[in-house]
């Protein structure tokens, strides 16, 4: 599958990322590609630099150096505007959600729709996010309600709802299932495999290793800001995905006895 | 689309029949969809009216009081529906009764000094170019205020300090201490003197204009939301609300009306006019004084830009979660300036109203004022932790403190008692809402 991918231009090629926070090197000449109809999962340990490296796509913090090709072009992605300029939507870990104002004001937030005199368009924002969340999570009814006296899990359906709704081409979860039961969780887990059906490029990060072997296609590993490795989902095992997370060592170079001791 | 209907009013009968039997009055007002916090300061003000009528042994609540009320409250109204912004923001603007005295001090010169010498006394442009300059002066002084929170970061409450001690300063040095007189003969019309109202006539047109739009906008409202098969608010409800917010605007038309010309410019008025005098008199009620126009007109435009301009969902949003806010691709800092900037230009209006009241420009105009602007907003259910805040409730928080004021002088209370009285009244008012707002939670 991912022999025939490779034919083509990918959708995002990120190239020798770097970020540093004073002397932290949370992102450290990281390369990663994605794409159209792809799942990579991004994974690693607390502190790994997964948030900082996908912020820098995102447009929400800017890389000290690294290049961002899409479609094979060079992309200048300064703001959180330019990425969805790109059809980059992103579902961040803290949510970003404005606590105070409701559903459909959030799932807008920034794209507003107005009317022809120039006004909010309430209504038909409100008739969209319905629309939106009758396919993610139908029991969703609190449209008139600010989002802070909401469930977790709620919040996380109205990040999702945002993404969803803006038709991207490029999806960023940064972990979009953490707040979620199992149903909610499964739901959003039908709804990436048919965002990818549609064709759209998603880098899902993610602590449930069950879950990335489920919907990735390509699991890259990320270690103390460093990647240790992008591999194919079909060529390895849960185990030794652990331990290029916790060990930093390929599939080819890791031994025996260290894969024992991760038990 | 009408499962979704469905499940909506089945979700809310628990809750409503839950309610039926205690706090009857409030699920009443939810089922109609009334705002039960403005509600809430509806009535504590009328109490507090009526409350000061009876200790004012009968001279709170006449047509001559109220409207006196209603000329002393336009201008920290005005400041305090720019105030709600600059709060829900997360920012403060301590500066406004400083920036009302340099901007009242400039229109002032630009009337009494400097225009004359170049288009001649009371020439009809004067009051024109002296508003607009003093509209523009508060632009800038805001906008820059706002720039230096926005851009350089420094703290809004230091910024706008600062902006305290400066524009004072700069007020006195504008004229050396002089006290700037007389402004332009229309200029002086926006400060509400008994020339500057707009007659019973007009007041009337206004009212009833008032009531067109309240049910053009009702119908407006739940035409717009049947149209997607949202759930109305109940007929009853709708109707009766319209009722009586019309009711209450005609009301207060009615109530200003009746107060009518002191003899003395009654008399000057009939005169000017070639009216004979009668033996009894003759009673021309002066209507809506025009800085009461002014302000109910600051008041809906701002009502409008807070709830129905990005602008304003934008304010709110940085207030909820300045982060999320950027993340969304809202250009925070631009906005932190525009609303700093907005505050600038309704300070000037302010500023304007005061002047021409006064017929003079002092320096020492407006001084405290900024205690008085925030407090009204505050009272008004603003909270400065940011993010929340209406511009009806910054109107009355404003006429809850002219009233309390007001009231106190009418009984003759001493100044320092109604400081006193006016604190207090201010930490009691924000602990109720406070109280009231944990408990919607
Ligand atoms: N704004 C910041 N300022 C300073 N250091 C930061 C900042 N954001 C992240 N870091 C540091 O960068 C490193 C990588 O953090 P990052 O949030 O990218 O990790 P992560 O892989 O997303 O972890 P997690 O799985 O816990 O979400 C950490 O050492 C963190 O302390
Ligand atoms: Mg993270």
């Amino acid at each position: 599958m991912t022999q025939v991918m490779n034919d083509r231009t990918p959708l995002v090629q990120m190239r020798n990322m770097s970020v540093a926070f004073g002397g932290v090197h949370a992102v450290d000449d990281v390369t990663v590609d994605l794409y159209g109809g792809e799942v990579v999962a991004l994974v690693g340990g607390n502190g790994a630099g997964k948030t900082t490296l996908i912020k820098t796509l995102s447009g929400a913090h800017p890389a000290d150096s690294g290049e961002i090709y899409i479609d094979g072009k060079l992309a200048s992605i300064d703001n959180p505007r330019d990425a969805k300029e790109y059809g980059i939507e992103t579902i961040y870990q803290t949510l970003a959600l404005a606590e105070n104002i409701d559903a459909p004001a959030n799932m807008f937030l920034g794209r507003e729709l107005k009317t022809r005199w120039g006004t909010l368009d309430e209504a038909a924002m409100e008739d969209a996010t319905r629309k939106v969340m009758g396919r993610l999570n139908p029991k969703f009814l609190n449209f008139k309600t600010p989002v802070n006296s909401l469930s977790g899990g709620q919040r996380q359906s109205v990040a999702i709802a945002r993404t969803v709704h803006f038709n991207a081409r490029i999806l960023i979860m940064d972990e979009p299932t953490a707040a979620l039961g199992p149903a909610e969780t499964a739901q959003v887990a039908e709804l990436i495999k048919q965002l990818k059906a549609e064709g759209i490029g998603i880098f899902l990060i993610s602590h449930d290793i069950h879950d990335v072997f489920d919907l990735a296609d390509r699991i890259s590993v990320m270690l103390q800001g460093q990647l240790v490795g992008t591999v194919n989902k079909e060529d390895v095992t849960m185990d030794e995905v652990l331990g290029m997370i916790i060990i930093g060592k390929l599939p080819s170079e890791v031994t025996e006895t260290e894969l024992e001791t991760l038990h | 689309m009408t499962d979704t209907t469905q499940d909506l009013t089945t979700s809310s009968t628990p809750e409503g029949g839950g309610d039926r039997e205690g706090r009857s009055i409030f699920s009443l007002l939810r089922k109609a969809e009334i705002d039960t916090r403005l509600f809430g300061m509806i009535m504590a003000l009328l109490v507090l009216w009526v409350g000061f009528h009876i200790m004012s042994g009968g001279t709170f609540l006449t047509p001559r009081n109220l409207w006196n009320l209603s000329v002393q409250t336009a201008a920290v109204a005005i400041m305090a529906t720019g105030m709600v912004l600059v709060i829900v923001s997360r920012n403060i603007d301590l500066s406004v009764g400083s920036m009302l005295a340099v901007v009242g001090m400039g229109m002032a010169l630009l009337q009494a000094e400097i225009l004359p010498d170049l288009i001649g006394f009371d020439h009809w442009a004067t009051w024109i170019i002296a508003l607009a300059a003093g509209l523009v002066m508060g632009a800038v002084i805001g906008g820059f205020q706002g720039a230096i929170v926005a851009y350089v970061g420094v703290p809004s409450f230091i910024v706008t300090l600062g902006g305290l001690l400066v524009w004072r300063g700069v007020a006195w040095a504008m004229a050396s201490g002089r006290t700037i007189a007389p402004m332009d003969s229309t200029f002086q019309l926006l400060g509400g003197g008994s020339r500057g109202t707009i007659g019973a006539t007009w007041s009337w047109i206004v009212g009833i204009v008032a009531c067109v739009a309240i049910i053009v906008g009702l119908v407006n409202r739940r035409r717009q939301r049947s149209k997607y098969g949202f759930t109305l608010r109940p007929k009853w409800a709708e109707v009766a609300l319209g009722a009586f917010a019309c009711l209450a605007v005609l009301g207060a038309v009615w109530v200003i009306n009746s107060y009518p010309m002191p003899e003395r410019l009654a008399m000057q008025y009939a005169e000017e006019r070639g009216l004979v005098w009668p033996e009894e008199g003759l009673i021309i009620p002066l209507g809506i004084a025009i800085p009461v126009i002014l302000a109910l007109a600051v008041a809906l435009a701002m009502n409008f830009i807070a709830t129905r301009r990005r602008f304003g969902r934008y304010v709110f949003a940085i207030g909820g979660n300045p982060e999320a806010a950027e993340l969304g691709g809202i250009k925070t800092r631009f906005t932190i300036v525009k609303t700093f900037a907005l505050m600038g230009v309704l300070v000037a209006l302010a500023a304007a109203v005061q002047t021409a009241r006064l017929n003079a420009a002092v320096s020492g105009l407006g001084t405290l004022t900024e205690l008085y602007v925030i407090a009204a907003a505050v009272i008004g259910g603003t909270s400065l932790a940011g993010g929340i805040g209406t511009i009806a409730g910054a109107v009355l928080g404003a006429l809850v403190m002219q009233s309390l004021q007001s009231g106190m002088v009418l009984m003759g209370v001493d100044a320092p008692l109604q400081d006193i009285v006016v604190g207090v009244v201010l930490v009691i008012a924000v602990a109720i809402d406070t109280f009231y707002r944990r408990r919607a939670t």
